[in-house]
């Protein structure tokens, strides 16, 4: 099968405005966290959030944000980063550097432009019609991020937003290494984004008592696996990868970060939130990843998991990666980058696969921060409040995705090939 | 009452807000769409923007004649 490589990555994130400073924070275990300021919270029971580090207005010129969603500006900064991490000029003409017919974006958002649509209907409901934006509806449909990079780009051979809650990101990931090894293209801009610290979200996840509300002590909120966990706390950034044959990179002499090895798709199709508490799907979706990516589950040494810090789906997942591994589970660290990240719904799993690639590329896994006091007989080695090394040789990881709606998907990269 | 050259000013930094546009260049002989590059959903921006600084009311079928940053002007100036 076509291999496909990772040759570019690009985040803007609670931990750092690039993927140096978000990975320097995940390795030291830094909290990403903290008070919502904004004079909403007073009146919710939820007041805490982690924030992009880098503000999207200090690096988007001010007319062009105008017209683009949070989620819209996020996605841009991080595809430029990833763009040109790839050797690639983000405001080339179109065709001079890579064949716009050969170039897909696949860039998800869970929930979309989320910010326009509700301050347009405040103007809506507040002034009258005249003064909702013209550029509302491309603000907020959910294929705005993608499109706008597929513009930016000039991405002809297709411009795709998969939707799957919390699972979106790897989903678009996946779909778009389908579409390499399909050959319908040679490259593409992979991720996610999400922007949705807004009272109305964070009231709705906090009726459904789902977000943690430990709010006077922010930082430690986000604590997967813990005793004391109480819920996510949402995050809002962007994370994206550039992706290409492994003949196309070669060709154009790019850096490899390690291989995009393979996915697994599974639907529970048993609650609109609930996991199946089997773990059916979830470990599924791992053994489908392993079996596409030619790997045995002896070959993953790391997970970076859902591990959103929900009573229930902590739980969940420690069984579904026990099943999904097997006797292969003792040699595997586990780490939830949520603890410090919070969590970015639609953006999450493109974070999270950058954070898996790193790992493997720096063999060192970042830490589950709080995790003070470990749920008993998880069954799980996870590296808990410090950052822990990963032996030389080839590696294998998995990336797990969940999403409300019962989406499952799972990732695997390995690391470049020390020949190649 | 504000002066021609007042409304074309005030109506510059609304320009320049919505588009982008440098404020030196909006001159009543100007284009919105060939000269100064403001596109049609900038141009609904703009003239609502119009609306609220001037307290005018410019019909959709009326903002299909403003084409020049003079016709603006004259418009606002007939009707505040």
């Amino acid at each position: 099968m076509t291999e496909i490589v990772i040759t570019g990555l690009g985040a803007t994130t609670p931990l750092g405005g690039d993927v140096a400073s978000t990975w320097a924070g995940m390795l030291a275990g830094r909290s990403g966290v903290s008070a919502i300021t904004e004079g909403w919270a007073e009146e919710l029971p939820v007041k805490i959030a982690a924030y992009v580090k880098v503000d999207p207005s200090e690096v988007i010129e001010r007319v062009k944000a105008r017209r683009l969603d949070r989620s819209t500006q996020l996605a841009l900064i991080a595809a430029q980063e990833a763009w040109t991490d790839a050797g690639l000029d983000w405001d080339a003409e179109e065709g001079t550097q890579v064949d716009p017919q050969r170039l897909i974006v696949s860039v998800a958002s869970g929930i979309g432009g989320l910010h326009s649509l509700l301050n347009n209907w405040d103007a809506h409901r507040d002034k009258g019609y005249r003064r909702v934006s013209p550029f509302t509806i491309p603000m907020l449909m959910a294929n705005a991020p993608a499109a706008n990079i597929g513009i930016q780009v000039h991405a002809k051979a297709g411009v795709h937003t998969p939707v799957s809650a919390c699972a979106s990101s790897n989903e678009a990931i996946s779909l778009a290494l389908d579409q390499l090894r399909l050959g319908r293209a040679d490259i593409a801009v992979v991720g996610g984004t999400e922007a949705t610290i807004h009272p109305l979200p964070i009231a709705a996840f906090g009726q459904m008592q789902a977000v943690s509300r430990r709010n006077d002590e922010p930082e430690r909120a986000s604590r997967p696996w813990d005793v004391d966990r109480d819920g996510f706390v949402m995050g809002e950034g962007s994370a994206v990868m550039v992706i290409e044959t492994l003949e196309h990179a070669k060709a154009r002499g790019a850096k490899v970060y390690g291989t995009l090895a393979g996915s697994g798709i599974t639907a529970d199709s048993h609650d609109i939130v609930q996991p199946d508490p089997t773990g059916e799907g979830q470990f599924g979706a791992m053994r489908k990843a392993i079996a596409d990516a030619g790997l045995s589950a002896s070959d993953i040494r790391h997970v970076n998991a859902h591990g959103t810090s929900t009573p229930q789906g902590d739980l969940t997942e420690a069984g579904s990666i026990r099943t999904g591994l097997g006797s292969a589970v003792d040699g595997c660290v586990v780490t939830s980058t949520k603890s410090m990240t919070g969590h970015l719904l639609g953006g999450a799993g493109a974070l999270e696969t950058i954070a898996a690639v790193l790992a493997l590329h720096d063999r060192m896994v970042p830490p589950t921060i709080n995790l003070e006091n470990p749920e008993p007989d998880l069954g799980i080695d996870i590296a808990a409040l410090t950052a822990r090394p990963l032996p030389a040789g080839d590696l294998a990881a998995i990336n797990n995705s969940f999403g409300f709606g019962g989406a499952n998907v799972a990732v695997a990269v390995t690391n470049a090939n020390q020949s190649r | 009452m504000a002066t021609t050259e007042d409304i074309r000013a005030q109506l510059a930094e609304l320009v320049n807000d919505v588009a982008g546009v440098p404020v030196d260049d909006v001159q009543l002989d100007k284009s919105f769409v060939d000269d100064l590059d403001v596109d049609s959903l900038a141009m609904v921006e703009i003239l609502v923007g119009c609306e609220e600084k001037f307290g005018v009311t410019i019909p959709d079928e009326e903002s299909k004649n403003l084409k020049t940053v003079g016709d603006a002007v004259a418009y606002i100036e007939a009707h505040s």
